[in-house]
């Protein structure tokens, strides 16, 4: 199977690059997490991928429409179809029927926690629970690549875990997913992780190569730093240096550590 | 307060179509009212025919205009030349008194050349075609259904396409394997047979309520309402595509409904309005589609006599659904536009 992706994709928007020059590749059965804060690129990118947008330069290597599975951030459910009814819809646009159907129906509804929400409209469900259907509807036709924006924003955390499992499944079955999370702990599930910020890639790679590769020194101090260069962790503090380690433990204890830290050495 | 009122403000100077309802609205009232808004008809186009036309035409108030005086002509062309609509009046001297043939269907035209007449007293005895107690429901009722028409092409249509963009469906059947072709039909089917649905009610209601007389081909009839719901579906996907709410869809519908209510000749004539606002009236979908309800309901009106707003509405659905299915086209499937145009490139 091939890897998707794409190659120095520029998107650029009103005359500004929503993205610039970024690349990504994902494998079958891989889980790539892309990360970053508001308008940092992850839906443009996203959406490029699924072809839902033109990009200004760049290639994309994605599969046919029938083999891509995507879910939008506004969860792309059909709100006045009924959990049944939203699921025969995209079942009949993929050509899905019969056997085949009633399996991968009864398996993402199950995977859902929805078998016995089948009649409820979609306006009607939770937010938890109207994610999980758009996942399931995106999943439906077993896709070769699943592209999710933001699946579990807004999503409680009982949701969030029966979200991941669906996600994980998709992948032990050979699909090739990229996420765009602000979560940065569900980040570090993924195989690996891509941080954006203003369109430009901050950081890339496994989660332990991530933390890695944060350029210059952090430590971990009771006190507070430079403020331009502090953030706060629980009860105690973050600093970065650039060069001379600051006084303190060295520590780059999660993404997002890794994720402040390169955000600071951007900037300074 | 003051901070409320400057946050209102705020907010409106950035609503642009809001702003446009605030200026422009208010001027289009006042132009249509002020010019347009007249039940008065000043000249009625008239005929004489017969062996007395000459004196008829020396006699006749300024209020008709006389266009083709025939001494030849008889009863029966005068009769054909009222049923195809080319003339409002016609004054038959074949008879003794004259008769004048008056078109019911142009209500407000055929109450002015009443009141003329009787003023005449006897000279001329008053014959008044296809609407003689003058009905107002006669005259609406077939011009309502193409309010209705209007109604769901625009409003309705752009409203449920909207929606679609607005809770991010349709990217989704962007992304689907779907044709382009398939979305747009599946999207605008419904409408269109609802839409055609509400027509045949309201056409049954107004004859059977009304007692509105239905005497032409029901066929042409159908042809014409199925003509002009393409021009009304292709402005409602006009308008979806370049609205992101409802709200908007709705805003815009209404700035284009508006004027063809006021300015189609459906309840104002349109040979009562100044040269320049007929004008405007006579780019209007609306004004069409009630020359031919009218034509066929009233005056059993065939093609001869109504192909010109047939040919004009088949230009406008042509051009205006094309552009519509061209537009929602490039809003399902960018990714193909871009690849198109890089290859055109």
């Amino acid at each position: 199977m091939p890897a998707w992706g794409a190659h120095g994709l520029t998107v650029e928007r009103g005359g500004r690059a929503a993205l610039a020059d970024v690349t990504l590749t994902v494998e079958p059965g891989e889980i790539v997490a892309v990360v970053g804060g508001d308008g940092a690129g992850k839906t443009t990118l996203l959406r490029a991928l699924a072809g839902a947008i033109a990009p200004t330069s760049g290639d994309v290597a994605a599969p046919a429409l029938e083999r891509i599975g995507f879910m939008p951030t506004a969860a792309g459910v059909w709100r006045d179809l009924s959990v049944d009814e939203n699921i025969a819809f995209v079942a009949a646009a993929h050509g899905l029927s019969g056997e085949t159907l009633r399996e991968r129906r009864a398996a993402l509804l199950a995977g859902a926690g929805l078998e016995h929400a089948t009649s409820r409209l979609a306006r009607n469900l939770s937010g938890g629970m109207r994610q999980k259907l758009a996942f399931s509807l995106a999943m439906l036709h077993r896709p070769d690549l699943l592209i999710l924006d933001e699946p579990s924003t807004g999503v409680d955390p009982v949701s969030r875990v029966d979200l991941w499992r669906m996600v994980s499944l998709a992948a032990s079955q050979g699909a090739a997913v990229v996420m765009a999370t602000t979560y940065l702990d569900e980040a570090e599930r993924a195989h690996r992780v891509m941080v954006l910020d203003a369109g430009e890639i901050l950081l890339e790679g496994a989660p332990a190569q991530v933390l890695a590769s944060v350029p210059g020194h952090v430590v971990e101090s009771a006190e507070p730093g430079d403020p331009g260069r502090t953030w706060r962790r629980g009860r105690r503090y973050r600093v970065w240096s650039p060069d001379e380690p600051p006084h303190g433990t060295a520590r780059v204890a999660d993404i997002e550590d890794a994720v402040v830290a390169a955000a600071i050495a951007k900037g300074a | 307060m003051k901070a409320m009122i400057l946050k209102e403000f705020r907010e409106l100077r950035r609503d642009r179509r809001t702003m446009a309802m605030l200026i422009v609205l208010p001027i289009v009232l006042l132009t249509i009212f002020g010019y347009a808004a007249n039940f008065t008809v000043d000249t009625i186009p008239t005929r004489v025919i017969g062996p007395g036309a000459e004196q008829v035409v020396a006699n006749a108030p300024d209020l008709f205009e006389i266009g083709e005086v025939d001494a030849d002509a008889t009863t029966n062309d005068a009769l054909a030349w009222m049923r195809d609509n080319e003339t409002e009046v016609v004054i038959d001297t074949t008879t003794q008194p004259p008769t004048a043939y008056v078109d019911g269907a142009s209500l407000f035209t055929a109450q002015s050349a009443s009141v003329a007449f009787a003023r005449m007293g006897d000279q001329v005895q008053v014959d008044i075609l296809f609407n003689p107690d003058l009905e107002t429901s006669w005259v609406m009722v077939p011009a309502l259904i193409g309010l209705i028409l209007t109604f769901i092409g625009t409003i309705i249509t752009s409203i449920g396409l909207v929606k679609e963009r607005q809770s991010g469906t349709l990217e989704q059947l962007a992304v689907m394997p779907l044709k382009p072709a398939d979305v747009i039909i599946g999207k605008i089917a419904p409408y269109f047979l609802l839409a055609s649905f509400d027509m045949l009610v309201v056409t049954f209601l107004g004859v059977w309520i009304f007692d509105v007389p239905f005497e032409g081909n029901p066929w042409l009839f159908a042809v014409g309402a199925g003509i002009f719901l393409f021009v009304v579906l292709g402005i409602g996907v006009l308008i979806s595509t370049v609205s992101q709410t409802q709200a908007q869809a709705i805003q815009l519908a209404i700035m284009l409904l508006l004027p063809q209510i006021l300015l189609s000749g459906f309840i104002f004539p349109l040979d009562a309005m100044p040269t320049a606002i007929a004008a405007i009236g006579r780019c209007l979908p609306l004004t069409y589609f009630v020359e031919i309800a009218q034509g066929i309901f009233l005056r059993g009106a065939g093609i001869s006599a109504l192909w010109i707003p047939f040919a004009v509405l088949t230009g406008m659905a042509l051009l205006v659904f094309s552009a519509a299915v061209l537009r929602f086209r490039r809003d399902l499937a960018p990714s193909a536009h871009h690849r198109a145009k890089a290859k055109a490139a």
